[in-house]
């Protein structure tokens, strides 16, 4: 498994650079958080590491792009539609089969949604959502997750549940996370980003809280 | 106020109705038509369910018709919409609906007879070209996001129905359910033409007087057509479409002959039949413009063109009917009868009857035109105005209606009317066929004299005039900055 290497790396909307030039070198097993104010770069960033990483990284975007019209079953499902034929896909889309139902009801019982399996997505609160695509990206199996603010919507126990659920499915993680004290806690490197550029890169065991804090 | 290009856009189309006016033939040529609208009415007021054992049949044939028309235009027009990106069937499209439903049914007539099939292809045929175009536009709305994050890899089938239709299922089957209401109009006019559905029953009930009976077949249409959202349920849909087809009645055997003589000598320009060489073309195509298809289309134009005016006008004048920001409920109660009377009645039967009233000249079909596409504008302008929040020391009266609620709503109500633009173009060339001097007029004539050559070029060229005012109709929307929603 390889990680991510980022050199020079540029981003513009709109005719403004937004981001770079920067350079990232993400190793296999490496569980980095993005720190920085909203603005400051990092959903451009975790984009940009996702066209890199091509198939092999599970994304959740800050959106969080489910489908509101199917049910939270489906939009779990989704994540592995590439390994079934279209029969079975099509099928699945009428009534789910036994297997897939051993696998994705448990993930929903650990966040706490398993009474939602059949209720559309369109029907759930903010939080409920988040955790659809947290599911979605954990079913995903790939080598790497990269994840843009998963835990925004969650209160603190549930968000401590969701990190370590996070960490237990993935050993390579890349995770934009605004709370500062869950980035400490459950990565071991923190890139703080500001104005496009990397403005702190440093194992978390050597970091406090105030020394992230100017970031913002 | 002539700096709003919305205003000066209407001051232009206004002064087109006025000249337009001037060449056109109004007049009510009927020795006593107030003697016949009142006998009319009077029928309406006493109708009389049971002169005929027909009316239940008629009931039936028109709902089948248009249940297993529609199915089909919808399964059609959704195969299309998948490969709208495709010019060709851009193309195709756009001229399959450029013709009426009416005119694809006397083309058919002519070869299938009266079969069901008949029937069942003329509203399928310009359905299906709709539908691609309405479809095609409603999937391309579907949020990209979903299908950015499916793993590579995921084949293009699974993507489409899990990542592109559920997000958008719920406009689609409104917009189906939509059609299948306009469907039921299109399947009773077909009546006109010989077909077993209302039109048929109404056209025979009227050459005899019967205006009880005309009275009671408007009315169980008007029945049906409102209670649609009690009896057309999402659960019990397959079964009506499923069923309807065993509903269309035996008609009569095709003649596969006739269907073969139809394309290789019926449609063959005469003097190409005849071999009589492309300088006899020149003159036999020369003939046909001069005498049928340009005075067809000079007339098709002309009453287009007020009819248009016309409709806007009825629009501005009945929305404040069902607004809430006027009168009280008994008003609007009656505004919404009028206004579903109004826009349920297809134009073809409106003209049919004012013609009968009135005798023939343009009138009755601008009054049809305009009853009905001004009720169907008025019904959704009025709805919309429902959503304004007016302050609460807003004007009352005609100062709310002209500074208030106008301004608010006049672009929408502009975009509404240069969408029925070319509606009112595709109903204006087929009501030649009741014997106003249009488009449809010269079609009818050339096919009661049977010659489908010229029949066919006729059609050709209303359905060019159509996709020639559809496009400059979303010309003059883009250039105003006009959005709208399909309505039929």
């Amino acid at each position: 498994m390889t990680g991510i290497k980022l050199s020079g790396v540029t981003a513009s909307f709109g005719g403004e650079r937004v981001l770079g030039p920067l350079s990232l070198d993400i190793k296999p097993g490496e569980r980095i958080a993005l720190v920085g104010k909203s603005g400051a770069g990092k959903s451009t960033l975790i984009r940009m590491l996702y066209q890199q990483a091509n198939s092999q990284a599970s994304l959740i975007p800050q959106d969080l792009g489910l489908v509101h019209a199917l049910p939270v079953f489906h939009n779990v499902y989704m994540a592995r539609l590439d390994q079934h034929p279209n029969w079975y896909n099509i099928v699945t889309l009428m009534r789910p089969f036994e297997r897939e139902r051993a696998d994705i009801e448990p993930l929903l019982d650990q966040l706490g949604i398993l009474g939602k399996v059949r209720a559309t997505v369109s029907s759930l609160s903010g939080g409920q959502r988040q955790r659809v695509a947290i599911a979605r990206a954990i079913y995903r199996d790939a080598t790497m997750l990269l994840a843009d603010e998963p835990v925004s919507a969650l209160d603190g126990p549930m968000a401590h549940v969701v990190m370590s659920l996070l960490n237990e499915a993935y050993e390579t993680t890349v995770i934009a996370l605004h709370d500062v004290e869950l980035a400490l806690r459950y990565c071991q490197r923190i890139v703080g980003i500001q104005d496009g550029q990397i403005a702190l890169d440093e194992a978390s065991s050597r970091l406090s809280e105030t020394d992230i804090l100017p970031l913002y | 106020m002539f700096s709003y290009p919305t205003v000066r856009t209407t001051f232009l189309f206004v002064a087109i109705a006025i000249i337009a006016l001037a060449f056109s033939d109004i007049a009510i040529t009927s020795i006593n038509p107030w003697r016949d609208l009142g006998r009319f009415f009077l029928g309406v007021v006493t109708p009389d369910f049971f002169s005929t054992e027909g009316l239940a049949t008629a009931i039936l044939r028109t709902v089948a018709f248009a249940f297993t028309g529609v199915a089909l235009g919808s399964m059609c027009g959704f195969l299309l919409a998948l490969m709208y990106r495709w010019r060709i069937v851009r193309l195709f499209s756009a001229f399959i609906r450029a013709i009426h439903e009416l005119f694809w049914a006397l083309i058919f007539l002519q070869f299938f007879g009266f079969h069901p099939l008949t029937g069942v292809l003329a509203i399928a045929i310009p359905y299906s070209g709709i539908f691609a175009k309405v479809y095609s536009e409603i999937l391309d709305e579907a949020d990209p996001e979903p299908r950015t994050l499916l793993p590579t890899g995921t084949s293009a089938i699974s993507m489409f129905l899990y990542a592109r239709v559920p997000d958008v299922w719920d406009r689609i089957r409104t917009y189906t359910s939509y059609r299948l209401e306009c469907g039921m109009r299109s399947s009773a006019i077909l009546g006109f033409v010989g077909l077993p559905t209302i039109g048929f029953y109404l056209e025979s009930s009227f050459s005899q007087g019967q205006y009880s009976e005309a009275g009671a077949l408007l009315i169980l249409f008007y029945v049906l057509i409102a209670t649609i959202p009690w009896w057309v349920k999402p659960k019990l849909l397959p079964i009506y479409v499923v069923g309807a087809p065993f509903f269309l009645g035996e008609g009569l055997p095709i003649v596969w002959g006739n269907v073969a003589r139809f394309f290789t000598e019926d449609i063959v320009p005469s003097p190409i039949r005849n071999n009589e060489g492309l300088g006899e073309f020149g003159a036999w195509l020369g003939d046909l413009m001069l005498t049928e298809a340009i005075p067809g289309i000079w007339n098709t134009v002309v009453l287009t063109q007020i009819a248009l005016v016309f409709t806007g006008l009825l629009a501005l004048l009945a929305f404040p009917l069902i607004s809430t920001h006027f009168g009280g409920p008994v008003r609007r109660t009656s505004g919404h009868i009028f206004l579903v009377i109004a826009r349920s009645t297809p134009e073809y039967i409106l003209a049919y009857i004012l013609l009968q009233l009135w005798g023939p000249s343009m009138l009755p079909a601008v009054v049809a035109l305009a009853l009905h596409n001004g009720g169907i504008i008025g019904h959704l302008i009025g709805r919309q105005s429902n959503n304004i929040k007016l302050r609460a020391d807003a004007a009352r009266g005609l100062n709310r209606y002209s500074y208030e609620l106008v301004p608010r709503v006049y672009s929408s109500f502009l975009a509404f009317l240069f969408y029925r633009w070319e509606i009112i173009m595709r109903e204006t060339a087929i009501l030649g066929i009741l014997g106003v001097a249009t488009l449809g007029f010269y079609i009818d004539s050339a096919i009661q004299n049977i010659q489908f050559d010229r029949a066919m070029v006729l059609i050709l060229i209303t359905a060019m005039l159509n996709i020639g005012i559809d496009g400059l109709s979303r010309f003059i929307r883009r250039r105003l900055a006009l959005q709208t929603m399909p309505t039929c």
